[in-house]
């Protein structure tokens, strides 16, 4: 069997069932044997919304994304992709052309060193220089990007190696000496944990990403709900929890709500799952949290004081931890006083907005969105404001309903990830909440949705600037709006002439209306909402400032 | 403070860059580096020696270390009971009348003169950290030309 084709057989060992991607000349042995291959394809308009599209996929279905692209340009144009999977720690196995081995190093056409390219944006790389090693590097790549603390990828299979003769072995079992992530939590370190959260007056859940990965929601409910304590989620743990949950305190950090961000600070015991305290959480790392004890509960053993002092660290997988831990507390504490004082904050300090134009305020849109699809929908982003409207003004209930870039912030992002979350989940609505600048950063894949029938809902706030950084500038520059007014095509033309359907909406009274519309319309959406232009994201905490200090954006 | 840091990694191509490009990535700069195959041929040993400024940095290096997919082992010598030595070349400045000198340096310190012609003898020695920092003090006082130096090697005791 040649080895295009053990690769292909090998992704179906896998159980790969969809393959986002681009061909070109190294990838040419790849693309033959997929031309009758049972596989789905997806040929994107762009290799970075081949990654995304792939990434999207799999934050969605907890399975591993899989993208495919050629050498040189084809693979340097993953880079963003596998960049952005690489800080939410989303499981990805990219696959690229290589030239032949002969003339690795030699400059040859479309050649770049993509396994240096990418050494420090994937969790593992692979060249692939004999065809003998192709079927077990492929079951290594899987078992690595899915496994521990999940990550991308790569794959570089250089054209020869593709087109070289030799028998098909499938490893059955993978053991990787070098590689064994600890999956059970130290039985000591429970029984300490379980301990302090006994005798803790003021505790608080601050759950991450990690919870998500590992599955353990129904666990993290069943712990907030046995000792009581309120939770608040980081930006990836959003849907880790429910939104409506009345333990529920929303995001904290730089964009959370300022009851999350006061409940954490007045906090007498964190208890961290599957988070790792990242600044835009902790603002000011010196004044974090001062009086609170934590307990980390983390499989990767580097993420784990790092950033703050730990004094209970657990490294694990958080489900197996979170159900050990809950066997483990004999004790309640007592949290009734604590939940008035958090209720007392969430009524005193709502997430709010003024409701004053004529224009269409973003939240408004969100809160209607959220009435019309009460949490059963897929929400993507991309990146700024409208991303962090997204946080605040729709209720996630579950895992894997909010689908964004957290740690790279990847604009550009939303789009294709929308179409590989809605390829996984066919039968729900996915909704990409776009600005107008994000937006047009991967524009090109309405070709890609229309082609194949990917009904995602794209809803483009659009407010005539690239929002976030304009808001920054209205606060922090003096109001010099230094290129971040931005121009847009006409999004209704513009989705009609791709063959997909525009609408524009330019009063509030129209927003629900048109909602309903695009969820009705069998085909790709681009809804095109004027928005009011100056609108900021509040609360806010700047850089650099203690978590507690927000600017409220409220008089 | 400087730390010694042994990692036993699997002796694949690449596994040289992934642990530099770790040190590099954090701006951690690696003051000597020693690789070799050990006698199992799919394993290599690198001593690694780094400037860490705290007990976080060396925690970080440790746990980043330990990270990496090809990485085996990281053994830290900084609180342990261990072995080092370095293995300097040195050409240096020579006269016939400075050979007595010369031998008598070598009765102090493990070393010899490897060889000597015209104006330059080059000279061989081994020893820890100590030793040959005090050994090219010695040296030094019949001038350096040329200093070629292994870096360190470390063993647990």
């Amino acid at each position: 069997m040649i080895g295009a084709r053990i690769l292909l057989e090998s992704l179906k060992k896998q159980g790969v069932e969809i393959i986002f991607g681009y061909p070109g000349g190294q990838v040419l042995p790849i693309f033959d044997q997929l031309y009758d291959f049972d596989v789905k394809f997806i040929l994107t308009r762009h290799e970075q919304g081949a990654a995304h599209a792939a990434d999207g996929y799999a934050r969605a279905t907890g399975k591993v994304g899989v993208c495919l692209a050629t050498s040189g340009p084809g693979a340097t144009n993953l880079v963003t992709g596998i960049a952005t999977a690489y800080m939410d720690s989303i499981p990805m196995v990219a696959i690229t052309g290589q030239v032949g081995t002969h003339l690795i190093g030699n400059d040859a056409f479309q050649e770049a060193d993509v396994t240096g390219i990418t050494r420090p944006i994937t969790k593992h790389n692979f060249l692939v220089k004999d065809v003998k090693d192709l079927a077990r590097t492929i079951a290594e790549a899987f078992y690595i990007a899915s496994s521990g603390r999940p990550g991308p990828v790569l794959i570089d299979i250089p054209v020869d190696v593709q087109r070289a003769e030799t028998e098909f072995i499938w490893p059955e079992k993978i053991n990787i000496r070098s590689y064994q992530p600890t999956y059970s939590g130290h039985p000591g370190q429970i029984k300490k944990a379980a301990k302090l959260i006994s005798t803790a007056k003021k505790p608080i859940i601050y759950a991450g990403g990690g919870v998500i990965t590992s599955g353990a929601h129904l666990e993290l409910k069943e712990l907030a709900q046995k000792i009581q304590a309120p939770v608040t989620t980081t930006f990836m743990g959003l849907g880790s929890f429910s939104g409506t949950h009345k333990l529920f305190l929303g995001m904290l950090g730089m964009h959370g709500t300022a009851y999350a961000n006061h409940a954490v600070m007045a906090s007498d015991l964190i208890i961290a799952v599957g988070a790792r305290f990242d600044d835009r959480v902790t603002g000011r790392l010196d004044d974090f949290a001062p009086g609170a004890k934590v307990i980390h509960i983390d499989i990767d053993p580097s993420s784990i004081s790092k950033n703050i002092r730990v004094d209970v660290p657990i490294v694990g997988d958080a489900k197996n931890i979170l159900k050990q831990l809950i066997c483990e507390i004999k004790k309640l504490p007592d949290t009734a006083q604590w939940l008035k004082t958090t209720e007392g904050w969430k009524n005193k300090y709502p997430l709010t907005y003024k409701d004053d134009s004529a224009m269409i305020k973003p939240q408004y849109i969100l809160q209607e969105l959220w009435k019309l699809t009460r949490g059963q929908a897929i929400i993507c982003t991309e990146v700024g404001q409208s991303q962090m409207w997204a946080c605040q003004w729709y209720q996630y209930l579950t895992p894997r309903t909010f689908i964004s870039s957290g740690g790279l912030g990847t604009m550009g992002f939303g789009f294709p990830a929308a179409m590989g979350a809605k390829l996984g989940f066919p039968e729900k609505e996915v909704f990409n909440i776009a600005g107008d600048g994000s937006i047009q950063m991967n524009i090109q894949e309405l070709a890609t949705c229309v082609a194949n029938k990917i009904n995602v809902k794209v809803l483009i706030f659009n407010n005539g600037f690239l929002g976030m950084v304009r808001q920054w500038q209205e606060l922090f520059y003096k109001k010099r709006y230094s290129y971040t007014p931005i121009t847009s095509p006409d999004y209704v033309l513009l989705a009609k002439s791709y063959g997909a359907v525009g609408m524009r909406v330019t009063k509030k009274s129209e927003v629900r209306a048109v909602l309903q519309k695009a969820i009705r319309t069998q085909n790709t959406v681009f809804i095109d909402f004027r928005i009011e232009p100056e609108e900021n994201v509040y609360p806010m905490v700047p850089a650099g400032s203690a978590i507690n200090k927000m600017i409220e954006g409220l008089a | 403070m400087r730390h010694t840091i042994s990692v036993l990694v699997e002796n694949k191509f690449g596994v040289l860059a992934r642990i530099a490009g770790l040190f590099s990535a954090r701006g951690y700069n690696i003051a000597s580096l020693a690789v070799s195959e050990t006698f199992d041929p799919q394993i290599s040993y690198m001593t690694i020696v780094v400037e860490a400024k705290d007990e976080k940095v060396l925690e970080q290096i440790h746990k980043q270390l330990n990270k990496l997919i090809d990485v085996i082992t990281v053994t830290d010598f900084t609180k342990k009971d261990h072995l080092d030595r370095e293995l300097i070349l040195a050409k240096i400045n020579y006269a016939a009348k400075d050979k007595p000198k010369l031998e008598a340096i070598f009765e102090k310190f493990v070393g010899k003169i490897v060889h000597h012609k015209a104006d330059t003898a080059t000279v061989e020695a081994v020893g820890d950290e100590q030793q040959i920092k005090a050994l090219l003090e010695e040296l030094d006082k019949f001038g350096i030309k040329e200093l070629v130096r292994t870096g360190k090697l470390a063993i647990s005791n």
